[in-house]
């Protein structure tokens, strides 16, 4: 069936049916590949988007729950102020390796500055423990996070 | 023309590899060093120069995050004497003719491409500037270059001016070129950033998940538990039901674990419908041979073997028995590890398109040239009739040396007669790796009064047949200590394995640098020694163990060298609260030498990692220091990971693990500051994807021992400490 979705600010449909996750959706269905397959079952955080800006899982929301509520992927959340800063950090910091993770890492990061604009230590541990990255950049996401929130010099 | 098949108007992923497509300048070099082509096959790169200066470099290695894709072109870009910011890179197609060796593994490629692709840079620069000379009427020698520029006195031209007339003259033999005096480098030494960081930034497609191919299905491929079982029986039409399902069918494979193994595949306009369609099949798998081994089974003919004669000695230096007799003190102990995956963030994924006798192919693969060959014997086609795209992945860690996904994807795309792309779920991925083997090390040493070592002994337990290992299973007997200890034994007993295994970071490495470096901790305590001062010992004078030039030879000097300057950052010695402590282990591999000290503190069984300090000699010049920090700490937090808590079992023959609950990765409140430390000594550059891995195993357990007085002798570490 055809649901019709706002995927960073645009109206988008997508004709598929309603168990489809929206990661799916995104990515081959209305081509947004940002947003990444990496375990399906809610424990890598590889394709964390925003849903009216809260950080959910979209590996394992399926299409139908989303409603009228506001997707924004990677692609999208340069156009809002915490993200494009967090996406200035990431790059002022080199913090990818392979890079695998680092959408989902980035759209943790800006949901919690969003939400705590000067996060310490343990809050941002808290908020992106739920983000695998393999090739550990952690000390540099850790870094950019606190880049991102003027706490360090980059 | 490549790429063209991407350029869907409706997606954005576009390929560009190879041709001199844009208009610019393509100067391809076969530069034998013999003057014969097949000799070149190191020694290759494209450089392409645009009329407004702009020049793109073939980066000819895969790209797994190893950030090769930087460091190579930067070789490049030095002694062709340009702006980095005039750089664009490209990722070069497979092609072993042009390229040679296109491989991401063993931490070789600065280690084999550091001349050779400055000598690529410098045949450019020389065409250049002998096309400004023959321009001007100048003699060559009259002639300079700036960046992006060949000036002589008031003469001055930018290299896309001189580029058409500069690819028209036959280059110089690279023996003869000088190359730059180190001390004048402006691009190598300097730290520079990741490729693509703006398209992984902003989620612009770059990853082989991502690919998108015209007329593209998606397809999921179902093996057997047991690895290798072929298919008994399946219903295929409950899967063909589900909506979105275009087809399934039974793949026969064979037997070859590296090859296409039976399974059945379907085939959808989605990979959510692929799935679904998955879920719905029934498949009876045969019976298969080894279908009744297990972790359990494993373990127990081990602990066999060990009390039996070992099947053979691999190494014998003078007399370990005698020397045990006479030992003051002997230390005995077995160490173990187990199975672990690698755990790729991004699943084995690859995108066939096979028409007309032709066979396109996507791949995340860190070495594409066996695939090649895959596919050929699977489709029966010649290797010339198959492109393969470098595509960047999402990790590689080893995994991707093995091409299995990608026979999977060309034989499953030729069967559907559409293009496809297969993805793996997590949990395929995680059981159906090619493992880093676990092992036993039965461990013997004698002492003499004075705490020297005089004796050593191993008797390694492994996996394989007769006098073979089965894939990175064995031990190369020449590691240290060997030939620092007179009298040293390396036996060996196998049993056999039916599932697959394969080079791991590190490979071998990342599991011995754990057993010698802890069990040398234990001679140490038993010595009365503080374990710098008896590692300083066993080194002994600095001095080259074995043949000049080997892989297996080694420098106690340079171990010294970075033995000292980690001890000496890390304060080594220092007192510290009750419940912590500090460890230390130094290895060799991959020709680098690296020492690791680890502080922890153990609180209730709670295990807390202070702080790493490690401290690394791979040579005279960091490339890139930049990526040289992260791998440095990429790798050893890589190590942490896995020491920690990962292991994969197997029962009734087939992995027990799925997914990341039951595989864990290290999380960020796990992974402690490591500090990074490069000791320059004069010895040519090499490579950094690897080296830092194996010491940091034993270095954690070290410090754990120093914080507990418990040794952990079996990884992973788990529940150990409650
Ligand atoms: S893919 Fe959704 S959490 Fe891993
Ligand atoms: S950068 Fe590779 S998984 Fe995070």
């Amino acid at each position: 069936m055809a649901f019709t979705l706002t995927v960073n600010g645009e109206t988008r449909t997508a004709d598929v049916d309603g168990d489809t996750p929206l990661l799916w959706v995104l990515r081959d269905t209305l081509g947004l590949v940002g947003a990444k397959f990496g375990c399906g079952a809610a424990l890598c955080g590889a394709c964390t988007v925003h849903l009216n800006g809260a950080p959910v899982r979209a590996c394992v929301t399926p299409v139908s729950r989303v409603g009228a509520r506001a997707v924004t992927t990677v692609e999208g959340v340069g156009k809002t102020p915490a993200g494009a800063k967090v996406q200035e950090a990431w790059k002022a910091i080199d913090v990818p390796q392979c890079g695998y993770c680092q959408a989902g890492q980035i759209m943790s990061a800006t949901a919690l500055l969003t939400a705590k604009p000067k996060p310490t230590d343990a809050e941002i541990e808290a908020a992106m423990n739920g983000n695998l990255c393999r090739c550990a950049t952690y000390l540099r996401v850790k870094k950019a996070i606190k880049a991102a929130s003027g706490q360090v010099e980059v | 023309m490549d790429g063209e098949l991407l350029r869907d108007p409706t997606r954005r992923f576009v390929l560009k590899s190879g041709a001199a497509a844009g208009g610019g300048l393509l100067l391809s070099f076969t530069m034998a060093a013999e003057g014969n082509a097949v000799e070149a096959k190191r020694i290759n790169a494209y450089v392409r120069i645009a009329p407004d200066g702009k020049v793109t470099i073939a980066s000819k290695v895969p790209e797994v995050g190893q950030g090769i894709k930087t460091a190579l072109p930067m070789l490049i870009a030095e002694e062709l004497d340009v702006e980095w910011s005039a750089v664009t890179v490209e990722q070069a197609l497979a092609d072993a003719k042009v390229y040679g060796r296109q491989v991401a593994g063993g931490s070789m490629a600065t280690t084999l491409e550091y001349d050779g692709l400055r000598r690529v840079g410098a045949t450019v620069r020389a065409l250049l500037i002998q096309a400004a000379a023959t321009r001007w009427n100048v003699p060559v020698d009259s002639c300079e270059t700036e960046p992006g520029f060949v000036v002589s006195g008031k003469n001055r031209a930018s290299y896309g001016e001189l580029a058409e007339a500069a690819a028209a003259l036959t280059p110089p033999d690279p023996k003869t070129l000088v190359l730059k005096d180190p001390k004048a480098f402006r691009i190598i030494g300097q730290s520079h950033k990741s490729q693509n960081l703006d398209a992984i930034t902003t989620g612009q497609p770059l990853y082989g998940i991502d690919v998108v191919v015209p007329g593209m299905l998606f397809a999921t491929f179902v093996k057997a538990p047991v690895y290798g079982a072929k298919v008994a029986s399946v219903d295929l039409a409950p899967a063909k039901a589900v909506k979105g399902v275009r087809d399934a069918f039974v793949i026969e494979g064979g037997t070859n674990l590296n090859g296409l193994l039976p399974g059945v595949a379907v085939v959808a306009d989605s990979w959510w419908a692929a799935r679904k369609g998955r879920n719905a099949l029934e498949i009876q798998w045969a019976e298969h041979p080894t279908a009744a081994q297990s972790s359990a089974g494993f373990a127990a003919k081990a602990a066999e073997l060990a009390k039996a004669p070992p099947q053979r000695t691999d190494r014998s230096d003078g007399d370990v028995d005698t020397a045990l007799k006479s030992a003051a003190k002997v230390v005995a102990a077995t160490y173990s590890y187990p199975f672990i995956a690698h755990a790729p963030l991004e699943p084995q994924n690859c995108t066939a398109s096979v028409k007309d006798g032709k066979v396109e192919i996507w791949a995340p693969t860190q070495n594409p040239e066996p695939g090649r060959k895959l596919v050929a014997a699977a489709l029966n086609v010649p290797e010339e009739a198959i492109t393969i795209h470098l595509v960047r992945g999402g990790g590689g860690f080893g995994r991707r040396l093995n091409n299995d996904y990608m026979v999977e994807a060309a034989a499953i795309a030729a069967k559907a007669g559409a293009p496809v792309k297969l993805i793996w779920t997590r949990e395929d991925d995680t059981r159906h790796d090619f493992y880093r083997p676990g092992a036993w090390h039965n461990l013997t040493a004698g002492l003499d009064a004075s705490g020297k070592v005089t004796a050593w002994k191993d008797h390694f337990v492994s996996f394989g047949e007769g006098d073979k290992f089965a894939p990175s299973c064995g031990f190369n007997a020449t590691q240290f200590p060997c030939r620092a200890v007179d009298n040293y034994r390396v036996d060996v007993s196998v049993m056999p394995l039916g599932v697959p295994t394969g080079p791991l970071r590190a490979p071998g490495n990342n599991a011995f640098g754990f057993v010698l470096q802890s069990f040398t901790d234990e001679l140490a305590v038993a010595a009365g020694k503080d374990p710098v001062a008896f590692r300083r010992e066993l080194l002994g004078e600095p001095r080259l163990l074995g043949e000049p030039g080997k892989g297996d030879s080694f420098h106690t000097g340079r171990m010294r060298g970075v033995l000292d300057l980690v001890a000496e950052k890390s304060g080594w010695g220092r007192a510290l609260p009750k419940g912590s402590g500090l460890g230390l282990a130094c290895h060799y591999s991959h020709l680098g030498y690296v020492a690791v000290v680890m502080q922890v503190t153990v609180k209730d069984g709670a295990l807390k990692i202070e702080k790493v300090w490690a401290a690394a000699d791979v040579g005279r010049q960091i490339v890139n220091p930049n990526g040289a920090e992260q791998q440095m700490q990429g790798s050893i937090l890589d190590a942490i990971g896995s020491t920690l808590r990962q292991e994969i079992t197997f029962e009734n023959g087939a992995a027990k693990q799925g997914n990341f609950n039951t595989f864990p990765l290290l999380r960020m409140a796990d992974a402690p500051d490591v500090e990074v430390h490069f000791k320059l000594s004069d010895n040519n550059p090499t490579g950094l994807g690897e080296p830092a891995y194996p010491p940091t195993p034993a270095a954690l357990c070290n410090a754990i021992f120093a914080a507990t007085g418990k040794r952990i002798r079996s990884l992973p570490i788990g529940d150990q400490l409650a």
